[in-house]
């Protein structure tokens, strides 16, 4: 429960008396305080400086330390106050988390100090109010990510248990795990280096013989020339397919983009020796030995820049392509423009629309090669607009770029915030959870035996029964099992249900007895009933026995006047289906009840069914009260009465 | 703090001085004083448009203690909370509906918590301060049988004219049922309120004129052993 809220309790007890004149059943019993204290305030010592508060703030909370009975191990006697050995700053939060309802993280502590003081004092993080969260997730996640780095650095050592193809993997990925992956790395960045410098030299004209004219040096040493290719190409593939082997998912490993150029590197050469005298595809051939330069991307393993500006550009992709497309049209339009200012003029080199094309393009991004210039004067008007624009749109892009490339650069660390946006919704689901765990903690405690109403029922007529072993024993349980103040909000909730004359159930019960109630519109009641016997839900032990299917029938017609109900069919199954359920929780004695003591039920079920129809969700006094036949059928009746 | 006579109290906050009312001590304020996520107080557009908080003062500790039943200790276990969640003095419908509709996750609260602000606001000016809300809860906590009874009635009389009609009876149930929420044990009919608000009339009301005085209320109560216990129950809530 809020903190604030909490204090508002007494005042909605008090309004329940709203509901007092109109209930039609006697209300259970207000859970009493045993051992009543004024509200007092008590003094925590933490490493010497002393805070107080009232003992009502700390016990809003019950599940932490301060709130439980687990702060009675830090008791000092002689003394009189609760002595903390732990740090005074932090407990300035923590403690203002009882007093106002939210925890906030100061930004000065660190975050492993205060994960353990929240650790210690018994508070979940997520918690921590929205002001503050965003602030202690991202130092948690940097703190998490340092420590990540130095046990990554740790992991390096060598684990005995690889097998050799994860050594091989774990080689390639990493060159400085071994000195043989060392060797590796810069044998294969030697000899990509050599094949891309063979492919620009073999361009390059050589000496030529003097009757000849210039031939280039590929011509010249094609031997040479040819067997340097199959070298570079031979250690690609053999690298290539070492990669394949080691790699852990061979699938994933042939998709990546690496993989790809690898293979796109050393391709060409393969195809080239399968056709090589054919002379229809020499010229597709001889465009092949383009592919070649892709070799040098197989340098981005080799560094860590060029694969961050491969990723940043990736990332990049739409704010590149928005600009691409604005280019586009603002050159479209120069160009027709250009186009029809020229049209005019005689020996226009402005033939067409596209040819403008090029002309737009030089002259935006302000290249001005001159091989095609306006003449008219509407052309040279238009020309100045478009080069003066073309400084603007080309000027724009660049900031753009860069503050993605650092954008992206800091989103590499946010997209772990983005792993957390589903911690987010985690940590809303945790939350509510806590929160609205007081409905769910009423119907707990309604499910786990309602010892609470069962003994404040019990102790006005059963007082004499009870033996002050078991009295006592009953108590203690019912201290331990829930804060005063939950009692108190569970015994109010319970008025509700009384003056209602319904009862809380969670989702799935809820369902169930509505199928249930779907199901009882059958006529033949008795196959319905084995059906629905089947049906014992765990969740809702609410089911009864076969044997009161004889007896509902006419007393439930009988009966049914006191509530009046419109005596519709499907209403008169409704409450039928009521009747058939015995509202039993789980607690041994009604357990030992169900499987032990059949027929006193069955003689009885005269007073329960009417007990029931009129009522039909009496709580746990049916347990109590047959757990002790002796006290008298009678007894026992008038209690199911009266806490119906 | 001497307690006061209830003439005009001249105690200015900060500059914004307006109008001073002389029931309460009225002090505007500077809105970014207090500022709360769920509790604004009473919003006040002044004179020249700036939105100010209004802050009330309750009157002093012995005034209350004669005007109501409580005991000193009582009214400032009641005051301390009331102000941890109303920092401005006086709590609007809003947040009472709020607060109220943290008991009771499960329904929808806010009928009820309406008709309780209705018969908590007895100066019917939209807020309840500090001492309507104890006068409130003095009644029903330390008011003798016949006051409870009284304010009991006063609740259901939605338009206060002195008798409880059939709809005012089934508008108050509907509220309580809503409280409910939809998830119950047996699954919640929508004329389960009607047939309620029925069957306390055939109870009530006695001439069967088809509305419920005071007096048949008084009388058929108290002769109901049921109601007459469970009235006192909640006595010891402070």
């Amino acid at each position: 429960m809020a903190a604030g809220v909490a204090a508002w309790l007494p005042f909605a007890r008090a309004a329940a008396i709203g509901w007092m004149p109109v209930a039609n059943l006697p209300m259970p019993v207000a859970p009493t305080e045993k051992n009543k204290r004024q509200d007092e305030l008590i003094i925590l010592n933490v490493s010497g400086r002393r805070f107080q508060t009232w003992r009502n703030t700390l016990d809003r909370y019950p599940d932490t330390l301060l709130g439980s009975s687990e702060k009675e191990f830090f008791y000092n006697e002689e003394t009189k106050e609760y002595f903390f050995d732990r740090d005074p700053d932090v407990f300035r939060s923590v403690l203002n988390f009882y007093r106002t309802g939210k925890l906030h993280y100061p930004r000065y502590e660190c975050i492993s100090s205060y994960d353990e003081e929240l650790a210690f004092f018994g508070i979940i993080p997520e918690i921590i109010g929205d002001c503050c969260y965003e602030e202690y997730k991202d130092r948690k996640r940097e703190n998490a990510e340092r420590l990540m780095d130095d046990q990554e650095d740790n992991k390096d050592s060598k684990l005995p248990n690889m097998t050799f193809r994860e050594t091989m993997w774990r080689a390639f990925e990493n060159p400085h795990t071994s000195t043989m992956a060392l060797v590796f790395y810069y044998v294969t960045g030697f000899f990509i280096a050599i094949s891309v410098i063979t492919n620009v030299v073999e361009t390059v004209p050589c000496g030529s013989a003097p009757n000849q004219k210039e031939v280039p040096c590929g011509e010249r040493y094609t031997v040479a020339f040819f067997c340097m290719d199959t070298a570079c190409v031979m250690i690609f593939t053999v690298e290539y397919l070492m990669r394949l082997f080691a790699a852990p998912s061979r699938y994933r490993f042939m998709r990546s983009v690496m993989s790809i150029i690898d293979v796109v590197a050393i391709l060409p050469y393969y195809i080239g020796l399968v056709m090589t005298d054919n002379e229809d595809v020499s010229g597709a051939f001889v465009t092949l030995r383009v592919f070649r330069v892709f070799r040098i991307f197989k340098f981005s393993r080799h560094s860590q820049g060029l694969r961050i500006l491969g990723y940043t550009l990736k990332s990049c992709a739409s704010e590149l392509g928005f600009l691409l497309f604005s280019l586009t049209m603002a050159i479209i339009i120069f160009a027709t423009v250009m186009f029809y200012a020229e049209k005019g003029s005689s020996s226009s080199k402005f033939t067409s629309i596209p040819a403008s094309f090029w002309y737009t393009i030089v002259t935006m991004t302000t290249l001005g090669y001159g091989d095609m210039v306006p003449k008219t004067i509407a052309g040279k008007i238009f020309g100045s607009i478009c080069s003066l624009s073309g400084v603007l749109v080309i000027a724009l892009p660049v900031p753009v770029i860069v503050s993605n490339f650092s954008r992206i650069y800091h989103q590499n660390q946010r997209a772990d915030k983005r792993r957390a946006q589903k911690v987010q919704k985690a940590r809303l689901a945790r939350i509510r959870i806590s929160k609205t765990g007081s409905s769910s903690a009423f119907l707990h405690s309604k499910r786990n035996g309602l010892f609470n109403e069962a003994l404040e029922l019990t102790q006005l007529p059963y007082k004499m029964n009870f033996s002050d072993q078991s009295s006592i024993e009953e108590e203690q349980r019912l201290s331990k099992s829930t804060s005063l103040l939950e009692s108190q909000h569970h015994h109010l909730l319970h008025c509700l249900e009384k003056t209602t004359n319904h009862e809380f159930v969670d989702e799935q019960c809820y369902q169930q007895s509505y199928l249930e109630a779907g199901l009882q519109t059958y006529p033949s009641r008795s196959p319905s009933l084995s059906s629905q016997d089947g049906v014992t839900g765990t969740c809702c032990t609410r089911r009864s026995k076969k044997r009161h299917t004889p007896l509902p029938n006419a007393s439930a017609q009988a009966h049914m006047h006191p509530l009046t109900h419109p005596h519709a069919h499907q209403q008169g199954l409704q409450e039928l289906s009521t009747i058939h359920i015995q509202p039993l929780s789980t607690s041994r004695s009604s357990l030992n009840m169900r499987v032990d003591e059949p027929a006193p039920l069955n003689c009885q079920s005269g007073q329960i069914t009417t007990a029931i129809i009129s009522i039909p969700t009496p709580p746990a006094t049916t347990p109590e009260g047959d757990a002790h036949p002796p006290a008298g059928p009678a007894h026992q009746n008038v209690v199911k009465v009266s806490a119906l | 703090m001497a307690p006061a006579p209830r003439s005009i109290k001249a105690s200015v906050c900060v500059a914004h001085l307006h109008i001073i009312t002389p029931e309460y001590h009225i002090l505007y304020t500077d809105h970014t004083a207090l500022l709360r996520s769920h509790q604004q107080g009473i919003n006040s557009v002044t004179d020249d448009g700036e939105l100010s908080t209004v802050c009330y003062r309750p009157e002093g500790l012995d005034h209350l203690m004669q005007q109501t039943n409580f005991s000193k200790k009582e009214l400032q276990i009641l005051y301390r909370g009331f102000k941890s969640e109303c920092p401005s003095g006086a709590v609007n419908e809003e947040t009472f509906k709020n607060i109220y509709s943290q008991f009771f996750p499960q329904g929808d609260s806010s009928m009820y918590a309406h008709f309780l602000f209705e018969a908590f606001d007895t100066k019917n000016n939209g807020s309840i301060s500090f001492e309507d809300f104890v006068m409130g809860l003095s009644i029903i906590l330390r008011g003798s049988i016949t006051d409870k009874l009284n304010w009991a009635f006063n609740l259901y009389d939605l338009n206060k004219d002195g008798c409880i009609t059939k709809e005012e009876m089934t508008d108050i149930m509907r509220s309580i049922y809503d409280m409910m929420g939809k998830y119950t044990y047996p699954c919640m009919k929508d004329s389960a309120p009607k047939e309620h608000a029925d069957n306390f009339f055939r109870k009530m009301d006695k001439n069967n004129d088809g509305v419920v005085t005071i007096e048949e209320f008084l009388e058929t109560c108290q002769k109901d052993e049921n109601i007459m216990q469970s009235m006192h129950m909640f006595d010891n809530v402070i």
